[in-house]
């Protein structure tokens, strides 16, 4: 890795010029610095240390023998992280989906000059402020068989009414995309919006002389030059699922039965309570992974593709 | 859906499109208050009406006792203080995590975009991809690394974690908004004969106040709403609000108060809802920023 130091200018006119830059450009160095440190002991040294304990042996203390692939041949045969990993794929496909459309439609309705357009706006992002374990709380509350939607709907007449998804081992993982998407929702919204106030208005006038019916300039017009947007929606929202933790431990911890864990519980459970630190890791490996394939695409053709600039 | 169908741009008349725009509008706005609306009206009622189910319906007999409940006296655990605990450790963990990490923020952010060091391009670029790596990769080594240097479960603890997660977002924040400002204004500076620290004190920060604002809501709310942090690294006598409401929710013997429980929630979701109303618009721009775009 390349340490931090000081750039001689690229044609130095004279020797004394480059040595007063460096001199000047040394306090730059320094308050860098830390951070450098950072970067190296945290993101690049925990990470290495990380994968380093998924090949050993490691249970309640840290080990450093070498016990090859075991623990990954016992984490892919552990019932419970290919539930997490199932139910992250779930979660992931429906949160991220349902986010963009609903999201997308929010701001197409917002956009038509609607009267307390402002109102509107804050009521779609305020879940955005809150933290998941409200979030989580919140939405237990209501989806609670006992006492919340199921008996309200009861209430009302109608007797045979169902909704114990929350408590339905098959249906409790749709119970944190509910809420998920409660939260999310807005924030795509708001991205989306800032797309749309961006199109020039003059695109309206020509569909309109062309006869194009609005729904299609729509799909075929407004979509595609809202492409930033999606891809900036698309990348929070999915960071946001990798990191699918409180949310879960607030509304389900899990359950029922192991119906709801997700892959950062998992590796949580086994690092700080089941004093398994070989499978956590390896779990933690895998999650680390899977989101570097899914961000080396990106990250390449956003930053190496265009060469040069570096937006 | 059909009947949604926007009708041209600037309708005067309430066409049918335009009933069928505001009933989307309404019927979503609904649903996203609906656990707000259940949350306030759950913590104003005393236990016997909301066995009564009506989860929905107003309090008959409205009552603030479950707040002063929650805030001092609900139990979490063995303790029984309430979750004002909490809130207080919240806010010892918010504010020194909050300064810092801006600080850090705007001097990687001003030494990165006028400062030509060798390195720290690559550097920022870790950095950057350092904010989509889950934090699970790192924990335990943080974990031993503490517990070894001694500060494991400590407020300085928890409060460096903060400013070490905070670093990508801070700096690609200030970094963008530094690249922004005129370069000619950092060349005079130091032709006059600037130093490093000098510009950035004298001719930078003053000019930093709306990337300022926007870090400052960006963080607290972040600091704030922060669980899986706290969980690890505050240790128990600092467990900050977010883990004390879990624990009130998720740890209580018998019959659950949910009156209370909803209150606890409600008062841990003060904070980060009062920066969101009183902040506005700056609260999009927060986002947008910290958004990892480039």
């Amino acid at each position: 890795m390349d340490t931090i130091s000081i750039r001689a200018p690229s044609v130095p006119s004279s020797g004394a010029k480059v040595r007063r830059s460096v001199r000047t450009r040394l306090p730059a160095a320094f308050a860098l610095l830390p951070t450098a440190l950072v970067v190296l002991v945290v993101y690049i040294g925990c990470m290495l240390w990380t994968v380093r304990l998924s090949f050993t042996s490691s249970t309640l203390l840290p080990k450093l023998d070498w016990f090859g692939f075991t623990q990954y041949t016992r984490l892919f045969a552990n019932d419970r992280f290919v539930t997490s990993a199932e139910n992250i794929v779930i979660f992931g496909a429906l949160f991220i989906s349902g986010c963009l459309i609903i999201g997308f439609l929010l701001a197409v309705f917002i956009e038509q000059n609607v009267r307390g357009e402002g109102l509107f706006r804050t009521v779609f992002l305020y879940p955005y402020a809150m933290s998941f374990v409200v979030t989580g709380v919140a939405w237990q509350w209501f989806l609670n068989p006992g006492l919340g939607l199921q008996k309200l709907v009861r209430d009302m007449g109608f007797e045979s009414f169902t909704f114990d998804w929350l408590v339905n081992q098959r249906m409790a993982i749709y119970t944190i995309v509910i809420a998920g998407l409660w939260h999310g929702s807005g924030l795509t919204m708001a991205i989306m919006l800032a797309g749309l106030r961006g199109i020039d208005k003059d695109l309206w006038k020509a569909a309109k002389i062309d006869g194009i019916p609005t729904w299609r300039v729509y799909t075929s017009v407004v979509l595609p030059l809202l492409r930033p947007m999606v891809v900036t929606a698309t990348v929070l929202l999915a960071t946001g699922v990798v990191k699918l933790y409180d949310l879960v431990v607030a509304m389900t911890l899990g359950g029922p039965g192991i119906a709801t864990e997700v892959p950062a519980k998992f590796v949580m459970d086994h690092l700080f309570e089941r004093n398994n630190i070989g499978l956590g890791t390896a779990a933690a490996t895998i999650m680390l992974i899977t989101v570097v394939s899914v961000l080396a695409p990106w990250v390449y053709t956003r930053y190496v593709r265009p060469q040069g600039r570096h937006a | 859906m059909n009947a949604a169908e926007p009708q041209g741009r600037r309708p005067r008349h309430l066409t049918a499109g335009r009933i069928g725009i505001y009933a989307f509008l309404i019927t979503a706005a609904l649903f996203f208050m609906l656990p707000l609306w259940i949350m306030v009206v759950t913590s104003l009622k005393p236990m016997e009406e909301i066995r009564l189910g009506n989860i929905l319906a107003l309090p008959a007999a409205m009552t603030f006792e479950a707040w002063t409940k929650a805030w001092s006296s609900a139990c979490t655990g063995l303790e029984c203080n309430g979750i004002s605990v909490g809130f207080w450790n919240s806010v010892r963990i918010l504010i020194p995590s909050v300064i810092l990490s801006i600080i850090a923020g705007a001097i990687n952010g001003y030494a990165l975009s006028f400062w030509r060091v060798r390195g720290a391009n690559v550097m920022f670029g870790i950095l950057l991809l350092g904010a989509f790596i889950p934090y699970q990769v790192f924990l335990y080594p943080l974990v031993r690394i503490f517990s070894l240097t001694g500060i494991y479960n400590s407020l300085t603890c928890i409060v460096l974690v903060h400013v070490i997660f905070g670093l990508p977002t801070m700096t690609l924040l200030f970094r963008n908004y530094y690249a922004g400002l005129p370069i000619e204004l950092f060349k005079a500076a130091r032709i006059d004969g600037g130093g490093f620290w000098t510009i950035f004190l004298r001719v930078i920060l003053p000019m930093s106040t709306p990337i300022l604002v926007v870090a400052t809501i960006l963080q607290v709310t972040g600091i704030w709403n922060d669980f899986i942090f706290g969980l690890t690294f505050a240790g128990r006598e600092n467990l900050p609000m977010t883990v004390q409401l879990n624990n009130i929710v998720n740890s209580t013997q018998g019959e659950r108060a949910y009156n209370v429980d909803m209150a606890a929630t409600m008062l841990a979701a003060l904070v980060p809802l009062v920066v969101y109303f009183v902040s506005g618009r700056w609260f999009v721009r927060g986002i947008a920023a910290g958004a990892v775009k480039g």
